[in-house]
C-alpha cells in the first residue's frame, strides 16, 4: 500500500479486526526473535493502533516527512513492537527488515527510534514525555498554519509522571484542538494494578479539569473506536481532546489478560504456539466473555 | 486556523500589558528606585527578535522568564511565535522538541539552574539524541544570582551538558558575543545548550565579533608565561588578571573559549607547547567544566603546570555577586592571585 492515505479512510470492521490480530502474532513473532518483548502493553492497544493507522491517520508511506501528515507520538514506547509490523504492512519500509529486530546495528529496538525508522514522528522511551513532544507539534502546526492533527498514545501508568500534566495544562490553556490524546487504561504498571501502584483515576474529572473534551470508551471495541475517532472535531481553536480508552493489558491471549507475569517476556514451546491459536481465533464479543 | 494563531498573541498580549503586571513593575520601580530598563546588556529578545524578522522557522519560549530573559522583548514583536509554558521547564523543553521535529527553530530561555540540570533528560532525550535544533538558553548562570541561593546558583550545568553526545554547548562572554552566538546558531545542526550571564555582563567585545565561529576559540591576548583559558564571565576577569600581571613583566595569553563543545583542542596544544603554564578559569564547579574538558586534553597531550580554577566542589555560599566573585576569587583580582600561585611568583 504505497497510495496516499486519505483522511477518514473507510475500513470494514472485519478487516480492523484481522489487522489487530495481525499486530498480535508480529508480537509474538518477533518477541521470539529477539528473546524479549512487551506483549502485554502492546496487546493491549492493537485494536487502537489498527484504527489510528489503517483506518484514520493523514499519512504517506511513500513521503513520511510529508510536512502536512497528521502525526502520531507512541509515548508509551514500549509497544513499538506492535507499531513496527503496521508501518512494514503500510509500506513504510520492507516487512523483511523486521528481521533484524533488536539484532546489533539495528534500527528496530524495543523502543521507536525517529533517526532509524521511517514513519515513526517522534523517538520515545522515557515515559511522560511523549505529551509535551505531540503539544509542540501541535503548536508548530498553529503557528505554521497548518491543519493536520497529533496524536499521542500514553500508557496510564505513565500517567503518574508529572511532565504529562505540565502538558496537559499547557494543551488547555492554549486551546489546541489539533491535539488528541489516547490512555491505554490498561489498569497495570509493573508493580502491579495502577490504583495501588499510583491511582491515576478518576481519569475524565482529571483532564476536563485541565481543559480537554473527554472521551471514554472499550477499546477493544472496534465498532466505538472507530466511531470515537471519526468523531473527533478537526485541528482549530476549542478543546484537546482525549480519549481514555479501557482496555486489557495482555487482551488476546487468556493466560496473559490482567496477569503481571507478562509485562515483558519470551514464549517458548506450547505456550506459544496456545497464543498464536487464541490470537488466531480473534478476540470473542465481549458478551460471551462474561458468559 | 487564523483564529487560533490570532489568539496565541491575543494571550500573550494580555500577559504582558494587563493591568496587574504593569502594576506590580510600577511598585517595585517605586519600591526600589531603580531604572525601568535594567538590564541593558541582555539582548536576547531583541536579537532574536531581528533574525526571526527573516527567518519563519524561529520560535521563542520561555517558563515564565520573559521579563528575565528579556525574551519579552521577543512577544512584543512577534506574539504568534512566542509562547510561554509556564513554571514547567520540562515541558518546555521537550515541547521545543516536538516543534524542531516540524521544522521550526525552536529558542527556549530559562535560569541556567533549570534549564542543564532540572531538565537535562528533556535535552539529553528529546533534543541531543533525536538532533533536534532547538537553543536552549540557560541565563543568569554560574553564581551571578548572588542571594537568591543554591537553588538558583548553577555551577553544574556545563558538566551535565558535556556528557550528552551530539549537543554542541557554547558560554557567552558578552551582549555582543552573545548576538555573533545567536547568528551562527540559526543553522547549525542539532541541539545547542547557550550559557548565558545574567545580562549585566562587563564588555569583552567592543562590537559584535566578525571572526566568530563555532568550535573555534578566540585568542584575545598573546603571551608566553603563561595561558589563561576562560569561559562566559571569566574572560573579562581574565583579561583584566592578564593586564594587572603584564605589569608585573609576566606576559599572559588569553583564550576566550566560548565553544565547550566541541572543544577547540588545537588551541589547547598550542598553548600548551607555545607557554609555560595553563590555567582555566570558569564559573563553574572546577569538576566536570572547562577546566576538566581542558585536563582531558592536557593529560593525554603534554606535560605542563596546570590548574583548574572556579568553584571548588562546593555548594557556592549565597550573598551579593560582587561579594561571592570576590570569595571564589572569580574577579580580576582572585584570578591574578590564582595566576600567580601556579607560576610560583610573589606579588
Amino acid at each position: 500500500m504505497t497510495d496516499k492515505l486519505d483522511d477518514r479512510r473507510n475500513m470494514s470492521q472485519s478487516y480492523l479486526a484481522d489487522r489487530a490480530k495481525f499486530v498480535r502474532l508480529e508480537t509474538l513473532r518477533l518477541t521470539r526473535i529477539a528473546g524479549a518483548g512487551h506483549y502485554s502493553s502492546t496487546f493491549s492497544c492493537a485494536e487502537l493502533l489498527a484504527v489510528l493507522y489503517y483506518a484514520h491517520l493523514r499519512i504517506d508511506p511513500a513521503n513520511p516527512q510529508w510536512p502536512d501528515r497528521d502525526r502520531f507520538v507512541l509515548s508509551k514506547g514500549h509497544a513499538a513492537i506492535g507499531l513496527y509490523p503496521v508501518l512494514a504492512d503500510l509500506g513504510f519500509y520492507p516487512p523483511s527488515k523486521l528481521d533484524d529486530f533488536t539484532r546489533l546495528g539495528s534500527a528496530f529496538g524495543d523502543h521507536p527510534d525517529m533517526k532509524k525508522i521511517p514513519g515513526i514522528d517522534f523517538s520515545s522511551g522515557s515515559l511522560g514525555h511523549g505529551l509535551s513532544v505531540a503539544l509542540g507539534m501541535a503548536l508548530a502546526g498553529r503557528v505554521a498554519k497548518r491543519d493536520y492533527r497529533v496524536y499521542c498514545m500514553l500508557g496510564d501508568g505513565e500517567l503518574n509522571e508529572g511532565q504529562v500534566w505540565e502538558a496537559a495544562m499547557a494543551a488547555g490553556h492554549y486551546k489546541l484542538q489539533g491535539l488528541v490524546g489516547i490512555v491505554d487504561r490498561n489498569q497495570l504498571s509493573i508493580d502491579g494494578p495502577t490504583e495501588k501502584v499510583m491511582s491515576v483515576e478518576p481519569l475524565e474529572d482529571r483532564f476536563r479539569a485541565f481543559g480537554w473534551e473527554v472521551h471514554r470508551i472499550d477499546g477493544h471495541d472496534l465498532a466505538a473506536v472507530m466511531e470515537t475517532f471519526s468523531g473527533l472535531k478537526p485541528a482549530g481553536e476549542g478543546k484537546p481532546q482525549m480519549i481514555i480508552a479501557d482496555t486489557i493489558k495482555g487482551k488476546g491471549v487468556k493466560y496473559m489478560e490482567l496477569s503481571l507475569d507478562w509485562h515483558v517476556g519470551n514464549l517458548v514451546g506450547a505456550d506459544y504456539d496456545d497464543a498464536w491459536s487464541e490470537i488466531e481465533a480473534g478476540l470473542q464479543p465481549r458478551v460471551e466473555e462474561n458468559a | 486556523m487564523m483564529g487560533a494563531v490570532d489568539n496565541i498573541g491575543q494571550d500573550q498580549s494580555t500577559l504582558f500589558r494587563g493591568n496587574e503586571t504593569e502594576l506590580r513593575l510600577k511598585d517595585e520601580k517605586s519600591v526600589r528606585g531603580t531604572p525601568a530598563k535594567s538590564m541593558p546588556a541582555f539582548i536576547l529578545g531583541e536579537e532574536l527578535a531581528d533574525l526571526a524578522e527573516s527567518d519563519p522557522r524561529i520560535v521563542v519560549a520561555t517558563a515564565d522568564l520573559a521579563n528575565s530573559s528579556r525574551t519579552r522583548d521577543f512577544a512584543n514583536r512577534h506574539p504568534d511565535r512566542f509562547i510561554d509554558f509556564g513554571i514547567a521547564e520540562r515541558n518546555m523543553i521537550t515541547a521545543a522538541a516536538g516543534m524542531a521535529s516540524c521544522g521550526l527553530v525552536p529558542y527556549v530561555a530559562t535560569f541556567a539552574s533549570f534549564a542543564g540540570i532540572l531538565a537535562a533528560e528533556a535535552i539529553k532525550t528529546d533534543c541531543a539524541y533525536p538532533r533536534m535544533k532547538v537553543r536552549v538558553l540557560g541565563h543568569h548562570s554560574g553564581i551571578s544570582m548572588g542571594f537568591y541561593g543554591t537553588s538558583h546558583h548553577s555551577t553544574e550545568d556545563i558538566g551535565m551538558m558535556r556528557t550528552i553526545a551530539d549537543l554542541t554547548i557554547v558560554c557567552a562572554a558578552d551582549a555582543n558575543q552573545l548576538r555573533a552566538i545567536l547568528r551562527a546558531s540559526v543553522d547549525h545542526p542539532g541541539a545547542m545548550y547557550i550559557r548565558l550571564g545574567r545580562g549585566r555582563d562587563a564588555e569583552v567585545y567592543s562590537e559584535v565579533p566578525s571572526d566568530f565561529a563555532l568550535g573555534k576559540a578566540s585568542t584575545l591576548r598573546e603571551g608566553t608565561d603563561l595561558t589563561i583559558i576562560a569561559t562566559g564571565s571569566q574572560v573579562h576577569a581574565s583579561l583584566a588578571a592578564a593586564d594587572r600581571l603584564a605589569g608585573e613583566g609576566i606576559t599572559v595569553r588569553v583564550i576566550d573559549m566560548h565553544t565547550i563543545k566541541p572543544l577547540d583542542v588545537d588551541v589547547i596544544r598550542t598553548a600548551a607547547r607555545e607557554t609555560k603554564a595553563i590555567l582555566t578559569v570558569e564559573e563553574h564547579n572546577i569538576i566536570g567544566g572547562l577546566g576538566s574538558a581542558v585536563a582531558e586534553v592536557l593529560v593525554e597531550e603534554a606535560r605542563i603546570p596546570f590548574r583548574r580554577h572556579g568553584v571548588m566542589d562546593e555548594f557556592s555560599l549565597i550573598g551579593p555577586p560582587a561579594a561571592l566573585y570576590a570569595h571564589y576569587r572569580l574577579d580580576a583580582d582572585g584570578v591574578t592571585a590564582v595566576a600567580r600561585e601556579l607560576l610560583d611568583v610573589r606579588s
